[in-house]
């Protein structure tokens, strides 16, 4: 390759698998990693928690990338970019140990790209709208606190891959939930709009709380990581209640089938192809 | 069994030589991704790399890179293992590695935190952390973005001499 430039090199041919993870038809990311499930998990259980895991990171990954070109700042572009991209390899990795271990042998991107939203396992907090900043960065906050706490449990999975995985996602985790935990701070102890604006995004995430600590054990540690950050940031901590139904069960809002028509558009339309 | 010795020593050293694609000045030993070369009794060489970050793209690359190189020093079986546990940490980075990034203007990274068991805490008071600007060496820096061109840089400028500069955060 050439060493000038990444973006050079991405245009030229390459050989085999030397090519940016950029498109369809990669290699699997576990590549060479023992695969063996080890005796006392059970694989079915195991497949499923990867593909719920990975369904999360897969639908955030995509509301993030939206934010490229729209981002107040080129500061926050890069960083919600970032952000998504570290969601996205997580996705890759889980969907490939789901592949794996639930007998039936299916790449990464049989998961991403040929499911449908009746499908998806992810909870709906993820999927909704991008809407302003102060949304976003209140739904990151949620999401983000909610999964470094899973994660930390992760890493004594009986598992050694998605417990590997699971380390490795809490590093880049914990970067994730400091850049959101720093703006709601600076937005709700900021400006009169600024502090209006996620009162609002605050109430705009509330009612989709619940699904997130139905028959989960992070429930106290993450209400601390929120009462921590309102407190800072002088903003009420957001009281919720169950909404009806469950992105876990496959039942979605009407955004995430838009969201995976464009994920998923070029896939299947050209479902031989690589780019 | 010398011979062998003496071949995987040498495959080790034309693996190390491979530079990184997105910091192409260190090598893939410099930043500490490769994380074993070894001979099998049935003469295969089996390198073994770690990502830096879960989403990495440039994985294929490397481990096209790496298997080329030695295809080409004359290996002909080549095994490339992805190893994910212990994660990679900034700390793998060699002092070597530490000195080329200095001398390309891009700061290196401090000791990684130390993680005790338990939630990892959330601090919210400003930490005052100095990063030695790479140019001119001054202490009077900032932080401008905690994300940069690639997910494991932070956004730096000196308020000495006005550059801004990249840094590689500590994880």
């Amino acid at each position: 390759m050439s060493d000038d430039h990444v973006y050079l090199t991405l245009a030229e041919g390459h050989e085999d698998d030397a090519r940016w993870a950029y498109g369809t038809g990669f290699e699997d990311p576990l590549h060479g990693v023992d695969t063996a499930v080890p005796e006392g998990v059970d694989a079915g259980e195991l497949a499923d928690l990867c593909v719920t895991l990975a369904d999360d990171a897969l639908v955030s990954a995509q509301r993030l990338a939206e934010w490229t070109t729209r981002a107040p700042e080129l500061e926050e572009e890069v960083a919600l970019a970032n952000i998504g991209l570290d969601l996205l390899g997580q996705a890759r990795l889980l969907y490939s140990r789901a592949g794996q271990v639930d007998g039936t042998g299916r790449g990464e991107d049989a998961f991403a790209y040929f499911r449908d939203a009746g499908d998806f396992r992810s909870v709906r907090l993820a999927e909704l709208p991008n809407g302003d900043f102060a949304f976003s960065i209140v739904r990151l906050l949620v999401l983000s606190s909610w999964r470094l706490a899973h994660f930390e449990r992760l890493t004594a999975h009986r598992d050694p891959v998605l417990a590997a995985i699971a380390a490795k996602g809490v590093k880049e985790l914990a970067y994730h939930r400091q850049y959101a935990a720093e703006w709601a701070v600076r937005l709700g102890d900021g400006t009169e709009e600024s502090h209006r604006r996620m009162r609002r995004a605050q109430e705009q995430v509330a009612p989709y709380l619940g699904e997130l600590f139905t028959a989960c054990d992070v429930r106290d540690e993450v209400v601390a990581v929120l009462r921590q950050v309102t407190e800072a940031a002088g903003l009420p901590m957001p009281v919720y209640g169950p909404l009806p139904g469950s992105g876990r069960a496959g039942e979605h809002t009407g955004h995430l089938a838009p969201l995976l028509a464009e994920l998923q558009g070029v896939a299947r339309a050209h479902p031989e192809a690589t780019w | 069994m010398v011979t062998t010795l003496l071949d995987a020593r040498r495959a080790r050293r034309i693996a190390e030589q491979v530079p990184d694609p997105e910091l192409p000045m260190l090598t893939l030993a410099d930043l500490g991704v490769l994380r074993g070369v070894e001979m099998t009794e049935g003469g295969t060489v089996v390198a073994s790399l770690t990502p830096t970050y879960s989403g990495c793209p440039a994985m294929a690359e490397m481990r096209a890179g790496v298997a080329a190189r030695l295809r080409d020093a004359g290996y002909a079986r080549v095994e490339i293992r992805t190893v994910l546990d212990p994660p990679w940490t900034s700390d793998w980075i060699t002092p070597a590695g530490r000195r080329k990034l200095a001398e390309h203007g891009i700061a290196p990274p401090g000791a990684a935190p130390v993680r005790a068991a338990g939630p990892v805490p959330l601090v919210l008071a400003p930490t005052r952390r100095s990063v030695p600007c790479p140019r001119c060496g001054s202490a009077d820096t900032e932080e401008t973005s905690r994300f940069a061109a690639t997910s494991c840089k932070a956004l730096w400028r000196c308020l000495a001499c006005r550059e801004p500069f990249e840094y590689v955060k500590e994880i």
